[in-house]
């Protein structure tokens, strides 16, 4: 396909509704939980299994590259805990 | 290709704190999505979750230029857009449209499927999690069959539409189907189709803790079981070749898969089903009936042999 002319968008450009990426567009989800994801680090092995099946991204990587959470957003769904092949993750229950 | 979990970059791509349920497939896919495509993603998303998901403005809970469009308007959104792209000189930016099962099968077909006779240089991705679930679980045209929703409180009595056949049917460049509970495959589906130029489909399955009714932790094991049981194969059709993915190769062997029960007891949207033998069966046939498909797709399409012969002496 062409490529056409450059366009440049007018200096008077309409105001669209827009929105901007933000930690917490609804709030601290922490306090959805009922039961908390606890990681024991000696049996943690760093394959970042969790890390990478978490829905919500609360999942940080540590300096020793091991996992750690972050319980202001957690929202305590356990997939963590189920996917972890070494049972490093346990769920407590909050409640 | 193979995929360090460790060198996956460690962005922010779904913002914690979105307004998703716990366990929601759709956070898992989108940054699944924005990991192997990179930052030059805009994302095109018809009504559903993922328009909810995005939480209260003026905040956004993914971190991504997102049009939020009416249902019937995505695929032709997305072209729009390709174009506006393309004369503004930005080849490197990838259009992905991420529809729900409602927006690509039933209410958003006819966009979709202009969209993939043009050849439209898009990304569709369909996240299929067999019902209307924003609006309360209402049946949709890929809802399976037997499955309780709130329209079909006795069971579905139809099967589920097969939207990756049709679309290869319509002769795109790229067709795939995906699980969340193999991430790694889904990423790897997702670069090689970044670099194929034309319309790309990827049918992506996202089992709902809300309207499947199982345990939110249960999310990554419930979509490798629908893999392991054979219900749902994992395959790839690239420019008239198709080929089974690695995962799902060793369930073309029927004695390989897990029994198709373990599936269905974690689901309570199947329970009303267990104590019948005779409704299980029919999803038994649906499962060799749709590896029969298969067979034949393979057989005929193989890479590198002489294409589509065989498909014309069974007719």
């Amino acid at each position: 396909m062409g490529q056409g002319p450059i366009l440049q968008a007018p200096e008077t450009f309409f105001i669209a509704p827009l929105s901007r990426p933000a930690p917490g567009s609804v709030g601290k989800t922490g306090s959805w939980r009922t039961s908390k994801p606890v990681v024991y680090e000696d049996k943690c092995t760093g394959c970042m299994l969790c890390w990478l099946y978490c829905p919500e991204n609360t999942i940080l990587k540590t300096s020793n590259g091991k996992v750690a959470i972050d319980y202001d957003y957690c929202k305590g769904c356990g997939i963590c805990a189920a996917v972890c092949p070494f049972k490093a993750i346990d769920m407590v229950s909050e409640v | 290709m193979v995929i360090n979990l460790r060198k996956l970059p460690d962005k922010k791509y779904i913002m914690p704190g979105n307004a998703a349920c716990p366990g929601c497939p759709e956070t898992m896919g989108l940054r699944y999505v924005k990991m192997a495509l990179g930052d030059n993603v805009v994302l095109v998303i018809p009504a559903g979750c993922s328009s909810v998901i995005q939480g209260i403005s003026p905040y956004s809970g993914i971190n991504a230029p997102i049009l939020n469009i009416v249902f019937a308007a995505a695929a032709s959104a997305a072209t729009g857009m390709k174009a506006a792209f393309e004369t503004m000189g930005r080849d490197d930016v990838h259009v992905v449209v991420w529809a729900g099962d409602g927006g690509t099968g039933d209410i958003g077909f006819q966009a979709l499927s202009g969209a993939a006779e043009r050849d439209e240089d898009i990304i569709y991705i369909c996240v299929d999690n067999e019902a209307y679930m924003n609006t309360g679980i209402q049946r949709s045209s890929l809802t399976p069959y037997g499955a309780w929703t709130t329209t079909t409180w006795k069971g579905k009595k139809e099967h589920k539409k097969n939207i990756p056949m049709i679309l290869i049917s319509h002769g795109v460049k790229y067709v795939a189907t995906a699980s969340v509970g193999y991430p790694t495959d889904f990423i790897e589906k997702l670069q090689r189709a970044s670099k194929i130029k034309g319309f790309r489909y990827i049918h992506l399955l996202a089992p709902c803790p809300v309207g499947w009714r199982f345990d939110p932790a249960l999310t990554a094991k419930v979509a490798q079981l629908a893999v392991e049981t054979g219900l749902f194969p994992l395959y790839e059709y690239i420019n008239g070749e198709f080929k089974l993915s690695p995962i799902a190769k060793r369930y073309k062997d029927p004695s390989k898969r897990r029994p198709i029960i373990e599936y269905l007891k974690l689901q309570g949207r199947y329970r009303h089903l267990l104590d019948k033998p005779e409704e299980i069966k029919k999803i038994e046939e649906y499962i060799e009936n749709t590896w029969k498909l298969i067979e034949t797709l393979e057989e005929s399409f193989a890479p590198g042999k002489d294409r589509g012969k065989k498909i014309f002496d069974a007719l």
